[in-house]
Parts: structure tokens; sequence; C-alpha cells
């Protein structure tokens, strides 16, 4: 039934998916650059469960996240948060003792049936909390994916690093010094470089741990106003040590704790209250965690 | 107003003895080197001269020069280079980019390192066995120059495999995370970051090479050859088997002199290959991205 087409009924609830996502998918079906809940979901999980060497990490997880739609996941230290966004870019695949059970489909399609896994992770963006900026020139770093995809002409990737670096909030800092090795800027400036490279990939999804962690608060804003504008364009995940951050940006959210998930809904309304689980918002007014 | 307390002045003191007994150590390991050197340039030094470099030795070996020898060596160290390196660098991309970490990986690491420690009078049977013998090279510089090869294989392997690991996983999962093969990621990230460092040990694996003398002794060196070899069927002389045959084969009596010069000569294409090496680890370090 999860193959279905998941057509919001007046409840707002999937047919047949678990009881979670009733606060899953709002009602409401935006127009234009909101999230499209109408539609089918861009990334369906459904009991995902992840296990390094034995030991598991995130224990059943099930839910849909729609297009043109910032997702937010927050959660104490150790709740499995950037284990599920490895899962979702097929990382697994780097590291021999993470185990990941369930399915998650992309697209409807399941990750695990993509034959060519590039092409799937160069449709997905990832932004790690600690910021690698590749021994390159900062050119090269952002010209990388293009590259990749075949783009040669000098304009055409001038035009994309641009673009990027400018949506990152870094073009002005660097655009004197494109040939200066990216793994020499600093911290904050490499986590902007690291965007701007996740944003060249032109991903449909974006995935988001943490990233201002390294990054000025003013800085921060204007990412943040960036991801906003972004969201028309494609679908972000977020997760985030700053539950303020969620709210400021998150359509909706996910409560991870100790590998589950206690909750999911509209953001507002996590923050106001309506939960199904006290530890959220226990957590969310920081007497937890 | 910051009084040192007695366990400050305890904790200095000991400090003040390792230091010096550490040093006391290095000093112990200078001695010898500088004797060594300092003796050879000392006894060796008056028989260097343009005509010693570049002649033919003449008189059953007791006047003339090295040319044969040094033009020899050259040719043993050119082609071992072009047996091992391709080899060792592919064999240590796979088994450090691609290679599962399982059981078998890990027997064959260990089983590299033991190679390392095999000696070398060992590989020169293998060499004469399997090469001369075996492959029907007969004595020559290919036998000679495989059986170096495949005495510094672990050197290069090694090198390599340390150079490619001192670039930080982060690097590669961030290429790969953007779509990039395995592949894409070494050719771009990898080696263009750790090619230096190869090449670091490419140039020790010379100055190893360059010294050996068992392994080429049964394999393709030979004490007196008049002329250069002309191709790597040919046998060759070589400035370590050279050395060795002077100073303890040779019928005639060899001038001391001659036989210093000899050894000296060798040390040094030994000292400057690895001067070359160590400034090129002194660059890299000025390179060093991140
Ligand atoms: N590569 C790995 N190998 C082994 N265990 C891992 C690995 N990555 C994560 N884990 C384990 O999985 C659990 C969840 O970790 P995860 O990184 O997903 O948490 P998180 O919610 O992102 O925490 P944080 O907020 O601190 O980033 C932890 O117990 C961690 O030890
Ligand atoms: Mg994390």
């Amino acid at each position: 039934m999860v193959d279905g087409s998941p057509a919001l009924d007046g409840s707002g609830a999937l047919g047949g998916s678990p009881a979670l996502d009733v606060a899953a998918a709002p009602a409401t079906v935006n127009a234009g650059t909101g999230p499209l809940y109408g539609e089918p979901p861009i990334i369906e999980v459904r009991d995902l469960t992840i296990a390094y060497d034995g030991q598991p990490a995130l224990r059943d997880i099930s839910l849909d996240i729609f297009r043109h739609e910032i997702f937010g996941i927050i959660g104490p230290a150790n709740s499995g948060k950037t284990s599920f966004l490895r899962a979702l870019n097929r990382m697994d695949g780097f590291n021999p003792g993470m185990d990941v059970r369930g399915s998650i489909r992309l697209n409807g399609k399941d990750v695990n049936d993509w034959r060519n896994v590039y092409a799937l992770r160069s449709r997905i963006g990832v932004v790690f909390p600690l910021p690698v900026g590749l021994p390159l020139t900062v050119y090269d770093n952002v010209a990388f994916s293009p590259r990749l995809r075949g783009i040669r002409k000098k304009v055409d990737l001038d035009e994309v690093v641009e673009r990027c670096l400018t949506r990152a909030a870094l073009w002005d800092e660097v655009k004197d010094r494109l040939d200066s090795l990216g793994s020499l800027l600093s911290g904050g400036q490499q986590q902007r470089l690291t965007i701007a490279r996740a944003l060249s990939q032109e991903p449909e999804l974006l995935l988001l741990d943490e990233f201002s962690i390294a990054v000025d608060p003013v800085t921060t804003m204007r990412i943040e106003d960036v991801l906003r504008e972004l969201r028309s364009e494609l679908t972000i995940v977020l997760v985030t040590n700053l539950v303020q951050q969620a709210r400021r940006l998150a359509d909706r959210t996910a409560f991870f704790l100790m590998g589950e998930m206690l909750d999911i809904g509209v953001t507002e309304d996590l923050f106001e209250g309506k939960v199904t689980d006290e530890r959220t918002t226990g957590y969310i007014e920081g007497r937890y965690g | 107003m910051f009084a040192a307390t007695p366990l400050n002045r305890r904790s200095d003191r000991n400090q003040s003895v390792a230091k010096a007994v550490f040093g006391l150590m290095t000093v112990v390991l200078v001695i010898p080197v500088l004797l060594i050197i300092g003796t050879l340039v000392v006894k060796g030094a008056p028989a260097i001269s343009w005509e010693f470099l570049f002649t033919a030795p003449r008189n059953n070996m007791t006047a003339g020069g090295i040319f044969p020898a040094l033009v020899g060596t050259i040719w043993l160290v050119v082609v071992a280079l072009l047996a091992s390196v391709p080899v060792g660098v592919a064999a240590a991309l796979y088994l450090s980019e691609y290679a599962p970490d399982n059981l078998l990986t890990r027997a064959i690491n260990l089983a590299i390192v033991n190679l390392a420690g095999v000696p070398s009078i060992v590989h020169a049977l293998f060499g004469f066995g399997a090469f001369v013998l075996f492959f029907n090279m007969g004595q020559s510089i290919l036998a000679a120059s495989l059986t170096l090869a495949v005495m510094t294989l672990p050197v290069v392997i090694v090198a390599t495999r340390e150079s490619l690991q001192a670039v930080p996983h982060a690097f590669r999962e961030a290429c790969w995370n953007m779509g990039a093969t395995r592949w894409q990621t070494i050719r771009k990230v990898v080696l263009p970051n750790s090619i230096s460092g190869i090449l670091t040990g490419v140039i020790l694996e010379v100055s190893r090479t360059s010294g050996e003398t068992a392994p080429i002794m049964f394999t393709g060196a030979t004490a007196f050859l008049a002329f250069l070899p002309e191709s790597v069927f040919d046998q060759t002389m070589a400035m370590s088997y050279h050395l060795y045959y002077i100073a303890t084969q040779a019928t005639a009596d060899v001038p001391e002199e001659l036989t210093y010069g000899v050894a000296l000569v060798l040390i040094a294409i030994v000292l400057m290959m690895n001067a070359v090496s160590i400034a090129f680890r002194v660059y890299l370090r000025g390179l060093k991205k991140w």
C-alpha cells in the first residue's frame, strides 16, 4: 500500500501508513513554492533500522518527505540523525560496519534498486557538520560536480561557480581568490564552500547536517534566507541542534531520541505543544537532552 | 607570584635528565656515520677525477676508472624502476582504495611487509632460479633488474600506501557524496595529493637499489666488461658489484685509493638520492594543502 499514491484524505492521513503520518502531512496543499503535500512524496522511509557493527543506532523509522519541503530533524546527540541522512545517500556503501534495513524510496524507487549509485548520489547534495574543503582551488571545488556531469565550457563553469558561491553567501569573500586552496579557507568559509559544492550538484534533495555549527550567526542568517528561497527548487532535510533554527526554517519537524522517532508534525504545532510524546516538548524547551 | 613548587622542580630535573640521555644516544648514533663518511672522503677523494668517472678500468682493474660500472648501475636502476613502480603503485592503489577490509586483504598486507624483510641473498637466489633459468633470460640486465624490482616492490607498495592513506578520508567521502566514482576520486583528489609522497618513496627505492650487490651478482652483474651494455639482454658492470669484486675477489693488487674511490662514489650516489628525497619531502610540506 505504500506503493500507491499517498493521496491525502480529509484527515490528512496517508492511507494505511503508520499512525505517525497522521501528523506528518498537513491538509494544506500549497500551490507555487510551498511543500507539495498533495503529490507523491520525494522520500518514503519505511521501517528503517540502522545498526553499526550490530549496535542499533536507529529503530523502525517510517516517514514521508514531500517535494519543496524543508523537513527538520531535531534531537539530542546520539539520537541517530546523522545516521538517517547517511542512509538516504547510500553512504552505508562507504562503511562496511553500517547495516541498513527497511526501505527508502526516492521518487518511488528504492535507493537500493538504483543500479548506478553514483547517479543517485549526484542528485543528493550533502553537507556534514565538519566542513570539508577539498584540496583543490575554490573554483575547482565548486566546479567539481559540474565537471563530473560533463560541463566543460569555461563560461558555463564560471556561471555555476558564481551562482553557487553567491547562494552560499561566500562569493563576496572569495571572488578575488578563486585560485587559492579551498582547504585553506577558514572553517566557516569552508562550510559555506561545502554548501556551494552541494548546490553545484543541482540536487533534487539537499541534506544538511548541523550546517551552521562552524558558521557565524550573521552568515547563518544569510544562508537560512537562501535555504528558504531554495525551497522552491528542491527539497531540504535539515538536521539541526538549534531548535530555533528548525522553527525558523522547517515546514515539518521530527524529533529523534536514542534512535527512535518520538514525534513528527508541522513545526509550529510541535512548538505549540501539540505533541504525541511529552519528551518532545521537554527537549524543545531545553529541559531535556 | 607563581613560585615553583618542589614538584615543579622535580619534574624540571627529570626533564633535563631525559633530554641529556636522548641527546647522548643521538651522538652515539651520529659518530659511526661521521667516521665512515670521513674515512671514505679522506682516503677516496684523491682517486676521484674526471678520468676516474669517465673511463673504463685498466690493467686488470688496478688502474683506470669506473665508467662502465656507473652506466651499468643506471641501467639496472632504471629498468628496475620501470618494472616495480607501475606494479607497486597499482597494487597499493588497489589495496588502499578498492580492496574491502577483510581477512584476505590483511593477509596480503602482512605478506608484503614480510616480503620487505626477506634477506637480499634469498631474493638473489629466487631471481636466479626464476628469471635467469626458468624464464630463460640468462644473466642479463633484465634478469638482474627484475630481481631488484621484486626485492624493492614492498618498499614501493608500502610507501605508496602510506602516502595514499595520508590523504584524509573525509576528502574521499566528500567526492563520493557528489557522485564521483572511486577512480574519479583517486584521479582528481587522492593521487594529486599523494604523488609527491609516492615519488619520495621511489627515490628512496632508487638509493637502495643502486647499493645492492647480492641480488645482481648471480643474475646479471659481471666483474669486467670493457664495453657498455647495449640492451637489457646484455650483462653489465655495476658500482656495488665492482666494489665487492675489487675489494675481495680481484687477483691483482688493487690500490687502496681506488677501492675507497669507488666506495666514495657509490655512497655519494646514495646520499645524493637521499638528499633529493629529503628536499622533496621539505618541498612537499610547503605544499601541504590541508
Ligand atoms: N561510522 C560509525 N561507526 C560506528 N558507529 C557509529 C558510526 N556513526 C554513528 N555511529 C553510532 O550511531 C549512533 C547514532 O549516531 P548519529 O551520528 O547518527 O547521531 P546524531 O543524532 O547525529 O548525533 P549528533 O547530534 O551528536 O550528531 C551513535 O551511538 C554512534 O556511536
Ligand atoms: Mg550528527
